[in-house]
């Protein structure tokens, strides 16, 4: 489903703040895969979902989804493909705009826009259906400017957005890290109950071990823009996060995990 | 300091009010939709109107002369749109080059001239300053300026709700979103830009007509107005609960506004060549107001 050919970036390449943050990392995703991501700051793990969405192209390698060869491909045509939730609550929505309208605009991605009505009196319905599945009483508010919304709302309206219409891939970058604990929790129960509904094939980056474990059928650790470690089926149920911390200073040399997964 | 000549004054302030509340709906499309500053209006200010009343002295009626405004008013918006996006140029930027593009190609429209006058009893005008008072009702030019507001208003509301017209307003409250739903932001820039900027060469026709003349210095400081017009309906009607259409009708309530308060303070005196600095001037105020305000509450001051 998804095909990362050993790709590179480098950022203010030929200054003295060069940097190789993606250095010939590959992946390979099978359809309905769940793989949770985990590594220290720096490692590329948000860089590694920028290049697949397309934020800006790749220095060298390719990236292929669902057979189609997409380096090349503007990241406007490539969300045709991807679903993608952001760190930042802010982000992910238009604030100005309506619950509905912030929908409807989702529910066309990938199609080309015209002169027909911006939403209709059925996608309403839908929508207020749709809606139910993130348990938050959103269904009632549809003409509620998303500005108003709390951040946890916004990041799980935004995770509905991403998936309203199909995803080949579901991109979060650690989409419950500016959340409360039990918003986080909420957020990654309705994410949870999403991807199993329809199936979806999944990229989660997270600084919770815990929640890299409990989650999906695959966990890959990355460093300096590589993969050092990747698990899945019978052998990831099986960790514990002392294992993961343990592998992580086996592959960065001793040097010990950062705080922040400390933390958790 | 004669109070009747204060009140005969004002019908012709309500109808300069109306057409520059039209330009102002332009200002807002770009403004508070797109979150540009765009400073091409200064040149389509004037470019509107000198294609307008050179085609109409060529015989053309004014239907056309209005329609070839609009397109023309819509390439200069599709040049400072092309610069913006794809020549990767600053907003504000790009707009300053077209304006001063603008104004050699608004002398080449006038034949190379400063002023291109029009004759009411000759050519058939849709508005003037002479259709003000002592004319049939149909022929008002007031009446006629709030018929095409209303027509206009009616032309964007439904427009801006559409899929195309609902990603232009995507775009202006969040790109990064907008592109990740699959909306090629490049492109809806440029067409907020054109639909602004026809907008307001069509107000430039009207403008030119209303004063019996093109002028090359019509459009200076336009953005201005534009930008006082928007802000004095937000002051006065912002917290009025309102959707899309109500707020464009008040937008050009506040065109009618500005030109009201221009009037009475002419009448109390003040050289109407310091004008200019008293318009920068408040708008400078009021445009400085949100981020004082969050600075006196302690945020981040960046509102």
């Amino acid at each position: 489903m998804l095909k990362l050919n050993s790709i590179y970036k480098t950022f203010n390449a030929g200054t003295v703040n060069e940097k190789a943050v993606l250095n010939g990392l590959d992946l390979h995703l099978e359809h309905g895969d769940f793989v949770t991501v985990i590594g220290g700051n720096g490692a590329g793990k948000s860089t590694m979902l920028n290049a697949i969405a397309g934020t800006w192209f790749v220095d060298k390698g390719s990236i292929v989804i669902d057979g189609k060869d997409v380096t090349r491909l503007a990241e406007h045509k490539r969300a045709a493909f991807l679903g993608r939730v952001f760190q930042d609550p802010m982000t992910g929505t238009a604030a100005s705009m309506q619950i509905e309208e912030n929908l409807a605009l989702a529910a066309r991605r990938g199609q080309p826009r015209g002169l027909r009505a911006g939403i209709t009196a059925k996608e309403r319905q839908e929508y207020r259906e749709s809606l139910k599945i993130l348990e938050l009483g959103l269904e009632d508010r549809l003409t509620t400017k998303v500005g108003l919304l709390s951040g946890g709302q916004r990041q799980a309206l935004t995770l509905l957005m991403a998936t309203l219409k199909k995803p080949k891939i579901l991109l979060l970058d650690e989409h419950t890290a500016a959340l409360d604990p039990k918003t986080a929790a909420k957020v990654l129960e309705a994410t949870e109950r999403i991807v199993q509904k329809d199936n979806l094939t999944t990229v989660m980056i997270t600084h919770n071990m815990k929640d890299a474990i409990a989650h999906g059928n695959r966990l890959i650790m990355m460093h300096e823009g590589r993969i050092i470690y990747d698990v899945k089926g019978e052998e990831k149920k099986g960790l514990h996060v002392k294992d993961l911390l343990a592998k992580f200073e086996e592959a960065s040399g001793g040097e010990f995990a950062n705080d922040r997964m400390m933390l958790n | 300091m004669n109070i009747m000549n204060l009140l005969t004054a004002l019908p012709g302030a309500v109808a300069q009010g109306l057409i520059w509340g039209i330009m102002a709906i332009g200002v807002y499309i770009t403004y508070r939709l797109l979150d540009l500053a765009d400073l091409t209006v200064d040149g389509t200010m004037c470019t509107g109107g000198a294609v307008c009343i050179m085609l109409m002295l060529k015989g053309y009626p004014v239907w056309m002369a209005l329609t070839v405004a609009f397109l023309v008013g819509m390439l200069a918006g599709f040049v400072t749109g092309f610069l913006h996006t794809f020549m990767g140029i600053p907003a504000i930027l790009a707009g300053i080059l077209s304006q001063l593009g603008l104004y050699s190609i608004n002398l080449r429209i006038m034949d190379n001239k400063a002023n291109q006058a029009i004759n009411v009893d000759k050519y058939h005008l849709l508005v003037s300053l002479r259709y003000i008072k002592n004319v049939p009702v149909y022929q008002n030019t007031i009446l006629i300026v709030a018929v095409i507001i209303v027509v206009l208003i009616a032309v964007l509301y439904w427009f801006f709700g559409t899929e195309i017209g609902s990603a232009i307003r995507a775009t202006g409250s969040n790109p990064n979103m907008s592109r990740a739903q699959g909306i090629n932001t490049d492109v809806t820039k440029i067409l907020g830009l054109m639909i602004s900027n026809g907008i307001v060469a069509f107000a430039s026709g009207l403008y030119a007509q209303y004063q019996g003349f093109a002028d090359i210095n019509a459009g200076r400081g336009a953005i201005v107005i534009g930008l006082a017009a928007v802000i004095i309906s937000q002051v006065l009607f912002g917290k009025i609960q309102s959707n899309f259409a109500f707020k464009l009708a008040f937008v050009s309530f506040g065109g009618v506004i500005y030109y009201l308060v221009l009037q009475v303070v002419l009448w109390l005196g003040l050289n109407a060549n310091d004008l200019k600095l008293v318009s920068a001037a408040i708008v400078a105020v009021f445009l400085a107001i949100p981020h004082l305000n969050a600075k006196r509450k302690g945020g981040a001051g960046n509102a």
